[in-house]
């Protein structure tokens, strides 16, 4: 266990899966806004992004720098910050692939939703450890009612 | 030649938790190396195994990208900004 948690209200949950679900059999992805606190982390906003990976939108997914520095432009501009990434895997599990571990930098919450046969399954999260070999399991939790006011 | 090199969010953790490095540097690819001499754990987010930049990172020169440049040998002045931007990439893979 990694003991990283990240916090995620269910109605933000619900919108990553119905953006799995509106652009499957093709990947969704977006930017996570939140705050990074010591030991913990919290979602509180989602920016959902166009997948540029027009050649192979059924398993692959990108951000462009554009759209990575608009994700920046945005969480600032909300007071957030940019804290991880969405996507979807079509017909596959909620776990990083080697294609993931590749192209990911650690600190960021990776948060992949299985999308099987149209329908939103399970959802994980993600962070990449520092000398990049493997991703560590992220407790994806929702905060207490009373916490989110 | 004092250049000012941002350190994305992610990766401020391995320079010291700066939002910015100065360094001395003529090109680009000068630049990368002070920061990566000064700071090298970051070098294994920024280059892969074979000494390139990794194909997600980008870097600019103020607003212009290297890679439409002369890439590493894109020359850099007095106070430029060199930003490193990632492009966010991945999928589930087969």
């Amino acid at each position: 266990m990694s003991g990283y948690v990240l916090k995620l209200r269910n109605d933000l949950a619900a919108k990553i899966q119905a953006h799995g679900m509106e652009t499957y059999p093709h990947e969704c992805c977006g930017a996570i806004l939140g705050r990074d606190g010591d030991g913990s982390r919290e979602v509180l906003d989602l920016l959902p992004l166009a997948n540029r990976r027009d050649d192979s939108p059924r398993n692959r997914f990108e951000v462009t720098p554009g759209d990575v520095q608009l994700a920046e432009k945005t969480a600032s501009e909300k007071k957030l910050e940019l804290i991880g990434w969405y996507h979807s895997h079509p017909d596959a599990p909620a776990r990083p692939s080697e294609f993931d571990r590749e192209h990911a930098w650690p600190w960021y919450s990776y948060i992949i939703v299985s999308v099987q046969s149209g329908r939103p399954r399970e959802m994980n999260s993600w962070r990449l450890q520092d000398d990049r070999t493997a991703y560590e399991s992220e407790a994806i939790e929702s905060p207490a009612q009373s916490a989110s006011i | 030649m004092a250049v000012k090199v941002m350190i994305p969010t992610p990766l401020r953790a391995y320079a010291g938790k700066k939002e910015s490095v100065e360094v001395a540097a003529t090109t680009v690819g000068e630049a990368l190396k002070s920061l990566t001499d000064q700071y090298s754990e970051l070098k294994k987010h920024l280059y892969s195994e074979d000494g390139r930049l990794r194909s997600f990172v980008n870097v600019y020169v103020n607003d212009e990208d290297i890679r439409y440049a002369k890439k590493d040998q894109t020359p850099v002045r007095d106070g430029d900004t060199v930003s490193i931007v990632p492009s966010i990439a991945g999928g589930k893979g087969n």
